[in-house]
């Protein structure tokens, strides 16, 4: 199925969230996810089934002002 | 000592992360300046990246309370949503809105800033919003349930100073027990300065610390205007005189001719 994962489309057979993030090799403590503009929290990643055409974000800290 | 929303806070200088030549000299200007709390934000981690893991760890190390925020963000959901996230990330309820109107003057959008301000606020968060130096957006802000407020005195990043002293005078006056920190357009020690002789409690700073030659000596020069300006106001200042008043008393002095 297609993802837009942080704006670039990829093809993808993850099930879940936290099986997406395993295959781009996203990993820490530090980052937050989104589907589809809903927040997914850490411990929910692994129940969030993904469907062709999500939006998937994953942001990690960074400067700012 | 300055409480921000029940918690103590020793330095009234808030400083923010970005623009430094490198995470070292950004370490050093947070301890210069005697900070207790930075602001940090979010961006989109590349796949495979470890880019947010270095600053956050840095970020641990400082040992300082962070203040994450809603930058680059101009709409309510878009807003709404990274104050979600981060708060997942950095495990605090505080979040400094920014909801953007204009891309020029990256003046808030004062009419979204009040509703995500709202939606937040419901969600249990502690919303530092920066607004404008107007009365009734702030009233509206403290309506939502915002209890500091976050006022410009020149745009983001411009270093102008105080554009509208008389603006800031009044918002002093108007809320005289809310923490009024001021957020953008400091440029030099003696704005941040100026700004606390008003009565404000507090300034948050960035890109004139970051960008300036020697960040850390700019940091500690900060923090002692902001103490000055502080210790000054609460001294009471003599105002402005027409004519000059001698300091050297007159009685007394000898007539030679």
């Amino acid at each position: 199925m297609t993802l837009i994962v942080n704006g670039e489309t990829l093809e993808s057979s993850a099930a879940t969230l936290s099986e997406l993030l395993l295959v781009l090799e996203f990993e820490g403590e530090w980052l937050a996810t989104a589907v589809n503009g809903e927040l997914v929290h850490r411990e929910d990643r692994r129940a969030c089934r993904l469907s062709d055409g999500d939006r998937i974000e994953v942001l990690s800290p960074m400067q700012g002002g | 000592m300055l409480e921000l929303y029940g918690t103590p806070v020793s330095s009234r200088l808030l400083l923010g992360t970005a623009r430094y030549p490198s995470p070292a000299v950004l370490a050093q200007a947070v301890r210069r300046s005697g900070t207790k709390i930075v602001t940090v934000s979010l961006r989109r981690e590349t796949a495979g990246g470890r880019n947010g893991g270095a600053f956050f760890e840095l970020i641990r190390e400082l040992g300082v309370r962070v203040l994450p925020n809603t930058a680059g963000c101009h709409s309510v959901s878009e807003a709404v949503l990274t104050a979600k996230m981060a708060r997942e990330v950095f495990s605090t309820n505080w979040i400094k809105l920014e909801v953007i109107g204009h891309h020029d003057t990256l003046q808030p959008d004062v009419f979204g800033l009040v509703e995500a301000a709202r939606i937040l606020v419901g969600e249990g968060f502690e919303v530092f919003p920066y607004t404008t130096d107007d009365l009734v957006v702030a009233e509206r802000l403290l309506d939502a349930g915002c209890e500091v407020l976050m006022p410009w005195c020149a745009p983001i990043g411009s270093a102008m100073g105080p554009q509208n002293l008389s603006a800031l005078r009044a918002m002093r006056a108007h809320f005289p027990d809310v923490p009024l920190i001021v957020d953008a357009g400091i440029g030099r020690p003696s704005h941040a300065a100026t700004v606390m002789e008003l009565g404000y409690d507090a300034v948050l700073l960035n890109t004139a610390v970051a960008g300036a030659a020697d960040p850390s000596a700019m940091a500690e020069a900060f923090a002692k205007a902001i103490e000055a300006g502080h210790a000054a106001c609460h001294a009471g200042m003599l105002g402005p005189r027409d004519m000059a008043v001698p300091s050297t008393p007159v009685i007394g002095k000898a007539v030679f001719s």
